[in-house]
């Protein structure tokens, strides 16, 4: 169930950014959505693609440092309060947020798709199952990104 | 192969001879090539003559080793000021061979080879390869650069002589290299330590591996034990240190032989004294201090207690490996490359072992020094590797904050640890530009 990230280290400077994305689209690798954290320093570029394996040689190839991490996605109800009681989920059972972002696609009115870096990915899939939470399958992100 | 004097059954290189002469009787050659090159410099070069005037010394005041520690110094700057020919103790006519060095500031340095000096480089260029175990039937990749600089020619004799194949490769172009380097069975390859390290990161990026290499020779630049553990385990080598300097020879002054234990000094040509860089007073044997070396038997360009700047120590105990002539301790450090930051003195090789103890193989680093609003900085610019980078933004600031405590921790001083992507900072097919001063004093 788990998604996988690739993260590459950027320098904080002008152009830094668009060289792994011109990377990815002369390969013709579709970004399905991304995150960028930075300091003054350097940023980290978070990235989910379909097919991370070959993303990751055309990017490694051009000299970038890559990291592969695993996610979860989860389906959060898309109303006022949805986030906050999946939070709960979270702070009940244990779990701890290294970082989260949002999926670019929302079922409007449904759903919308969170991904969250936790601390023991192994462990929440188990804890979150338990809860009753629906994780969201790698496939599933790729299908609904294709439709 | 048929069993000879010089292939891989026999012990010892003839050429080797002069490794092992017993102590008085290569005081007593000392003595003597001594007196002899002192006389030559003084009626031939007008500045050791005056120099030598003006303390009131002539050539007979050299009667014994120990009075050579009476005569002035010869420093760098003198073959600046003396450029081009101005040391030359032979007329040009005899002058066979012109080196020079790269100049990165002002006038290059000249140095000049007749006949009887290259057949001794040469001899001290065999012996320096014997040492390292290498023999006929040896295959010798010489990636030190062709040209003016010493290191290509010097090595490319050298090893001719000992009747080793020759590759003559020179710098530059990895690609090639590694090609070469595994298509031709080489087993010894000769470049500086940091061009072996861009090789061994190059290798790894094409999946390739260093077929029967056996010996590296390094060289021209100062490296760290650290340097030496991560080449020897990643090429499966055994890395040796040669040293050497254009104003004395060239490569060939000393080597490490197989015990890798100080590198011994070819006693027989080069004199070496220790002396306290900030009063020139002569240090006993085993003290830390400035290399000052003589030539013995160099005619074309004498060079009477030349100062090398290069921090090391004499040590006299013998080797295990029977040589007589004495070691000097690797020289980590040159008194030249040392900065000084905010009262502080630094010497890279400091930063590269804070570095090493991190990271446990050595990054590619750059030390930057500026200076805003009066105050000097200093910033290490560090590429982030595979290895070392997360995911978590708090990944990384802690280990840019476990490089500045290394680095802190050995030096005294906290400095800003810059991370920055791979392949940024520039790569050296020659020398490593580890400092890069951009303060304006």
């Amino acid at each position: 169930m788990k998604i996988r990230q690739l993260s590459l280290f950027l320098e904080n400077r002008p152009g830094q950014l668009r060289v792994p994305c011109k990377v990815l689209g002369d390969a013709g690798i579709d970004i399905l959505t991304m995150s960028l954290a930075d300091t003054q320093q350097f940023g980290i570029l978070r990235l989910i693609v379909k097919d991370w394996q070959r993303a990751k040689q055309v990017l490694e190839a051009a000299g970038q440092v890559v990291n592969v991490t695993d996610l979860l996605a989860l389906d959060v109800p898309d109303h006022a309060g949805g986030l906050a009681s999946v939070l709960e989920v979270f702070e009940r059972t244990g779990l701890g947020v290294e970082y989260m972002y949002a999926f670019g696609l929302r079922q409007r009115g449904k759903s919308a798709t969170l991904l969250f870096r936790l601390e023991d990915p192994e462990g929440a899939q188990v804890k979150l199952a338990s809860a009753g939470v629906a994780l969201v399958s790698a496939e599933e992100l790729f299908r609904r990104a294709a439709a | 192969m048929t069993h000879g004097w010089n292939d891989a059954t026999s012990a010892f290189h003839p050429a080797s001879a002069p490794d092992y002469l017993p102590r008085p009787q290569l005081e007593a050659l000392q003595l003597g090539r001594l007196q002899a090159v002192v006389r030559r410099a003084y009626e031939r070069v007008p500045l050791f003559r005056e120099r030598m005037e003006r303390l009131d010394l002539g050539p007979e005041a050299v009667r014994a080793l120990p009075d050579l520690g009476q005569l002035p110094f010869t420093v760098k700057a003198d073959l600046r000021d003396t450029y081009p020919f101005g040391l030359f103790a032979s007329p040009m006519e005899e002058v066979v061979r012109l080196h020079a060095s790269s100049g990165t500031t002002g006038k290059p340095i000249v140095v000049a080879y007749t006949a009887a000096d290259l057949q001794v480089w040469t001899g001290v260029m065999v012996r320096s390869f014997a040492a390292c175990g290498l023999h006929q039937g040896d295959v010798v990749q010489n990636a030190y650069g062709y040209g003016l600089f010493t290191g290509g020619l010097g090595a490319h004799y050298g090893a001719e002589a000992l009747g080793a194949t020759v590759i003559p490769i020179s710098g530059g172009n990895t690609e090639r290299q590694l090609m070469v380097l595994a298509d031709f069975g080489v087993t010894a390859i000769a470049c500086t330590p940091s061009y072996m390290v861009h090789l061994i990161e190059r290798a790894k990026e094409a999946g390739v591996g260093f077929g029967k290499l056996k010996v590296g020779i390094f060289g021209a630049e100062p490296w760290s034990e650290e340097m030496r553990q991560h080449i020897q385990a990643e090429a499966g080598i055994r890395a040796h240190d040669i040293y050497g300097l254009s104003e004395i020879i060239g490569p060939g002054v000393g080597i490490e032989c197989v015990h890798r234990d100080g590198l011994h000094l070819f006693e027989d040509h080069f004199y070496p004294e220790i002396i306290d860089p900030a009063s020139g007073a002569v240090l006993p044997d085993g003290s830390e201090g400035e290399l000052v070396l003589t030539t013995l038997s160099k005619q074309a360009m004498p060079m009477i207690r030349y100062r090398t700047r290069d921090i090391t120590a004499l040590h006299p105990e013998p080797c295990s490996c029977g040589r007589t002539i004495r070691r000097i301790r690797r020289i980590g450090r040159r008194s030249d490359d040392m900065f000084i930051i905010r009262g502080v003195n630094v010497f890279p090789s400091q930063v590269e072992t804070a570095l090493l103890k991190v990271e446990g193989t050595l990054p590619h680093y750059q030390i930057v020094l500026t200076r805003q609003k009066g105050l000097d900085e200093m910033e290490v610019q560090v590429e982030v590797t595979a290895e070392f980078f997360s995911d978590r933004i708090r990944g990384l600031e802690a280990l840019q904050a476990e490089l500045a405590d290394a680095i802190e921790h050995t030096i005294g001083l906290r400095v800003k640890v810059h991370l920055v992507q791979p392949k940024t900072i520039a790569r050296s097919e020659g020398k490593a530009k580890r400092v890069l001063d951009q303060r304006k004093i």
